[in-house]
């Protein structure tokens, strides 16, 4: 992703001999290959796939297979904007768009907030624990997500463990509702994306300049003067592209409201879920994906921007 | 400041630790009540073993992501090398979009187009015909070939180029330098590039349940049917054995990685 503009002529410290500029031309059909290929795959795996997504969302629903009109019938161009329309008049789906963005971003900060200190105290750890500590950050990461969002259930339920902990210790006298709640669907967020903001912030908090901090605080700072005006400002490149590794995917997050959420937190990721698994209508399906990404693309813009500008 | 972020991040710890904790522990549980302690047993992963519909769905996984992640490897460090070693070249901000882009990319959205892009297929080129395991293996090749990307771009970001330059200046063909120079070099990132994109794979519910067909239900599909009906101490005990396996692996290959230096 950070790759800097190197061509093998200029990176050397050295002008190219005769000898290599010979084997550049030569390994010309090489470097071909290895730029073409993944070039062709992308293109036609990830990228032409959008295409496909936004003519069927031009279609109506047919009964047949594939269940959807052509884009092109006998009389020529038969698409239109019927489901955008629905969309936008539909309060179901409108709400849906600002629960999946309002959830998205409560959930980035509270992981922001989480995941900073734990970032901080990685980043400042003598070398043997600092592993250590990575370590166990990442080892959730690997584990596997479904796994992790499906222990919480056994936390949250109605009769979960916090609940009978809770009434057994006379804490509480009736169980408190947690799951399939809005509550539970940022615990759950949260908790898996933990890690996607960590990292960033703990490379960040590595690379930055430490002697800065320390003339700050030479010149009479406090620690917590330091931390806000040198520390935070000096780690801002990682805050933003952790903030958009947990904010772009839990906007179209399907699992977690799925299983830990309830009717007021329907998420645009269910709804999009629901009309083609449950209603089979694809081509509003395909429209609901057209305008999330139109939700996702400026901030993925942006964290290209963060990420190039390293 | 000092001691209070150290709260602060043992308390996250703690939050990030203990539903696995309890996971693991209500694995072993005799109860078949998930809160209830009904004394320590094992079988819930006796139970697990002689389900045949998912060691099915394991042994279907295991495949998906073995092929995907070897698919993903070998497109993703190509992409690696085009980005940082060929550098500027026409399509270079495309390529370098297209191998960010999956990495954040809502997976409903993922699925969902590559779906209708193999439908769309079957119908003008006659393939896929149908969907099942190749679609699955297709459809985890792509984000994985992201994670992948990134994994070998900062390994070859690390690495001096000199090697490489001294065997094309002593008359290497390009490919010569890449077998003999580049790969051993970067060896350590594929491994690690390779068990990153199998887990992705192994680990995947919704892009799978889109692309899948019938008769293909992988692992992760199998247990997401199974929790949407409650929670199932089978389930604690598969979990525990994932995490265990992944703890494992995590260890060995962070050792490996270490003897290397």
């Amino acid at each position: 992703m950070t790759a800097p503009l190197s061509s093998p002529g200029t990176a050397g410290s050295h002008p190219p001999t005769p000898a290599r500029r010979a084997g550049g031309r030569q390994g010309g059909g090489f470097r071909l290959i290895i730029v073409l290929l993944p070039l062709l795959f992308l293109s036609v795996f990830f990228a032409a796939p959008f295409l496909v997504v936004a003519a069927i969302s031009l279609g109506d629903p047919m009964l047949a297979r594939p269940p959807y009109t052509p884009l092109f019938g006998p009389d020529g161009f038969q698409g239109d904007l019927e489901n955008y329309a629905f969309l936008l008049t539909d309060s179901l789906y409108l709400s849906a768009y600002l629960n999946a963005v309002k959830i998205a971003a409560v959930a980035t900060l509270l992981a922001l907030l989480i995941g900073y200190p734990m970032a901080y105290v990685i980043a400042t750890s003598p070398e043997p624990r600092r592993a250590v500590l990575l370590m166990l950050v990442v080892l959730p990461f690997w584990t596997s997500f479904l796994l992790r969002v499906y222990a919480l259930i056994g936390l949250m339920n109605t009769n979960g463990l916090i609940n009978s902990v809770l009434s057994t210790l006379g804490v509480i006298d009736a169980p408190l509702v947690m799951r399939q709640t809005v509550f539970a669907v940022y615990v759950g967020t949260v908790y898996t994306y933990l890690p996607f903001m960590i990292l960033p912030l703990y490379a960040a908090l590595v690379r930055r300049d430490e002697s800065l901090a320390e003339a700050a605080a030479d010149l009479g700072a406090g620690a917590w003067t330091v931390f806000f005006t040198v520390t935070l400002p000096l780690s801002l490149p990682g805050v933003v592209a952790g903030s958009m590794l947990v904010f772009i995917p839990v906007i179209g997050e399907y699992v977690i409201p799925a299983l830990l959420g309830g009717p007021d937190s329907l998420m645009i990721g269910q709804v999009l879920w629901n009309a083609f698994f449950s209603a089979r209508d694809w081509p509003l399906a395909a429209s609901v994906a057209v305008v999330m990404l139109g939700v996702v693309v400026l901030p993925l813009l942006f964290l290209r921007r963060v990420v190039e500008a390293r | 400041m000092r001691p209070v972020f150290w709260m602060l991040a043992f308390v996250g710890f703690v939050f990030l630790y203990a539903p696995i904790v309890v996971l693991v522990v209500y694995s072993f549980n005799a109860s078949e009540l998930v809160t209830v302690w009904g004394g320590f047993s094992l079988r819930w992963y006796g139970a697990l073993f002689s389900d045949a519909q998912i060691g099915q769905a394991f042994r279907l996984s295991l495949l998906i992501a073995a092929t995907s992640a070897t698919l993903a490897v070998v497109l993703g460090t190509m992409t690696a090398l085009a980005l940082v070693r060929i550098g500027g070249f026409w399509g270079r901000p495309i390529l370098a979009g297209m191998a960010t882009a999956p990495l954040v990319m809502p997976e409903v959205i993922t699925g969902l187009s590559l779906l209708l892009l193999f439908v769309a297929m079957e119908r003008t080129v006659g393939w896929p015909a149908g969907r099942g395991i190749a679609t699955v293996i297709l459809a985890h090749s792509v984000f994985c070939l992201a994670y992948v990307a990134v994994v070998v771009q900062s390994r070859l970001l690390g690495l001096e180029e000199s090697l490489e330059e001294a065997a094309a200046d002593l008359g290497a063909r390009p490919y010569e330098v890449m077998r003999d120079v580049t790969l051993p070099l970067i060896a350590p990132a594929l491994a690690a590039g390779w068990l990153l994109a199998f887990t992705l794979s192994l680990d995947d519910v919704v892009v799978a349940s889109f692309v899948s067909g019938p008769g293909a239900s992988t692992l992760p599909m199998v247990i997401f049917s199974k929790v949407r009906l409650g929670v199932s101490p089978d389930v604690n005990a598969l979990a525990t054995l994932i995490i265990v396996a992944v703890a494992l692996g995590l260890i060995g290959a962070l050792i490996l990685v270490r003897r290397q230096r």
